[in-house]
């Protein structure tokens, strides 16, 4: 009875391992393609088509600008969000708990409809399409995040290390800049890396708030149009790829920091 | 409050003003230009109810947000009878130190992008795809199935993302839970399938209705999925929602079904909220 259960089980789960992983095994084999249509049967293995997408200007042009929207407003997503956390836990604001609902009130609202408000309100304000609205967008999306993660790390020990600094004198940016931000080191990274890797995959946002300069997610889409194309096979395995890097190197940090 | 230079009531106000700013700048203005856009006719720009009146009274509206639920319980359902017993089978058969990379090797795909991994389904699904060669091959069909740019489509990418989902939340669920209770249990005598029917089943449901929820909210709003897999033989809301830009520019109808859409959402966490809060009492 036992045996069965186990047995069962490990049926079940291998089923769902498969389920899992049989797209993602088929994009990356069928990059490989050496004829131009990305089905059975397997022709390659050839890097032809990994050839043609580092070729395209577009694309590689497209993954610049998707590093930069992410980076930018990543980096603005936590500061805006650090610094705002740290208000609300150190200080005590009349309506508090108002105002942090309202930070954290983007998160229950769908990309879409957050990209058709601000496609709205830049059309109305004749504010162009470009690669900054779309990262205000990012911003939008990612701020509550970042906020949310930091403000729930604000712990009560580090405002006795804060307050220990500020009886011995230092002023208020000292405090901020030397005890603060590297006791909160790990929130920051965490909802740093978050962001990123929300921005680096966002589609609709980008998609309707940008025109000719686009971001990668954007302008595979726009490859799509061609129906199933080993290049596209090639541009998501790569896309993949990064993110399973970022993905390793975020698991070893906080591995790394864990005994600490 | 702090004894340092400046006003100490200044401070904390230019701390939180930046965020609190660009949220309302750039999430509750639009949200403000949106609701005006809606009342809005698209010729001519006078006010109007038209664009909300369009979607209670014209069939083909009505069909996208029914489409829409059916397609999310659908989704909702199937995920969650796919990922608890997975999430069990991690948390409960596998050995303690292969735990973490189970786990982690059972959400990779969750990080490819996900505009690609809607792609790789329709590699999957197509006409002369991987499944359709495969049946074939072995004989099983004689004419290969028509299974991309049909519902079926859809709901397998949406299952696909959300199996993943569950199974982290379901699985961070089930490690919380005290082995005590267990031990409690088998103490007094329940056999392992009454321990789980009436112990730890019903002590993870409050997780699974946490997860419910956000396939819920993640899966109704959701553009991508729809459109690469499901085609255009049957329109969701978020497609119908694209649609009035991208073909019609009529930003005022767009406005009024992306509110309407919110809408459903807002109810449904209320719903929800209040079911949750029943539980926890």
């Amino acid at each position: 009875m036992r045996a069965a259960v186990r047995l069962a089980a490990w049926l079940y789960a291998i089923a769902v391992y498969g389920f899992i992983f049989l797209p993602v095994v088929v994009l990356i084999l069928f990059s490989l393609q050496a004829t131009s249509f990305p089905i059975p049967p397997f022709t390659g293995p050839s890097l032809r088509w990994y050839q043609a997408v580092l070729s395209d200007a577009r694309l590689t042009s497209a993954l610049v600008n998707s590093l930069l929207v992410a980076v930018l407003s990543s980096l603005a997503s936590v500061t805006l969000g650090f610094l705002s956390a740290w208000g609300f836990a150190r200080f005590v604001l009349p309506g508090s708990a108002l105002l942090r609902g309202l930070i954290t009130l983007p998160l229950t609202v769908s990309y879409l409809i957050i990209g058709m408000g601000l496609l709205v309100l830049f059309n109305w304000a004749g504010v162009p399409k470009s690669l900054i609205a779309a990262g205000i967008g990012h911003v939008v999306i990612n701020l509550p995040l970042c906020f949310a993660i930091i403000y729930s790390q604000m712990g009560d020990h580090q405002i006795n290390i804060e307050r220990a600094a500020r009886d011995l004198g230092a002023p208020e940016w000292k405090v901020l800049l030397m005890i603060t931000v590297p006791v909160m080191a790990p929130a920051i990274f965490a909802g740093f890396f978050l962001s990123m890797t929300f921005s680096w995959d966002e589609f609709v946002i980008s998609f309707l708030l940008t025109r000719f300069e686009t971001t990668l997610p954007v302008e595979i889409w726009n490859l799509l149009r061609s129906g199933l194309n080993p290049k596209t096979n090639a541009v998501g395995s790569l896309v993949f790829a990064v993110s399973i890097v970022l993905v390793v190197l975020f698991e070893l940090t906080l591995l790394r920091r864990k005994p600490a | 409050m702090s004894g340092s230079g400046g006003s100490p009531r200044a401070l904390p106000w230019a701390l939180v003003t930046p965020a609190l700013a660009w949220t309302l700048l750039f999430f509750v203005l639009p949200f403000v230009a949106m609701g005006l856009s809606s009342l809005t006719a698209h010729e001519g720009g006078g006010f109007t109810l038209t664009n909300y009146s369009q979607f209670f009274t014209d069939p083909s509206y009505w069909r996208a947000m029914v489409n829409s639920l059916q397609v999310t319980a659908i989704v909702t359902v199937i995920s969650i009878a796919l990922a608890y017993p997975f999430a069990w089978i991690l948390a409960e058969q596998v050995p303690e130190r292969w735990q973490r990379l189970a786990l982690m090797l059972a959400v990779l795909p969750f990080w490819t992008s996900y505009v690609v991994r809607s792609y790789s389904w329709l590699l999957v699904l197509a006409q002369n795809g991987v499944i359709n060669r495969a049946l074939t091959g072995i004989g099983l069909i004689a004419e290969p199935l028509q299974l991309a740019n049909t519902r079926f489509a859809t709901v397998t990418g949406f299952v696909h993302f959300f199996v993943m989902l569950l199974t982290l939340t379901i699985f961070a669920n089930l490690k919380q839970l005290s082995p005590s209770y267990r031990k409690a249990a088998a103490d007094l005598g329940a056999g392992p399938v009454r321990t789980f029917l009436h112990v730890v089943l019903p002590l993870t449901l409050p997780g699974i209705m946490v997860g419910a929820f956000l396939t819920f909210v993640l899966c109704i709003g959701d553009y991508i999925t729809p459109q690469i897999l499901g085609g255009n033989n049957e329109l969701l809301m978020p497609q119908l929602v694209m649609m009035q830009i991208g073909r019609r520019g009529d930003f005022p109808l767009a406005s009024a079904l992306s509110i309407i859409l919110m809408a459903v959402v807002t109810v449904a966490y209320l719903a929800c909220a209040r079911w949750l809060k029943i539980e926890r009492a």
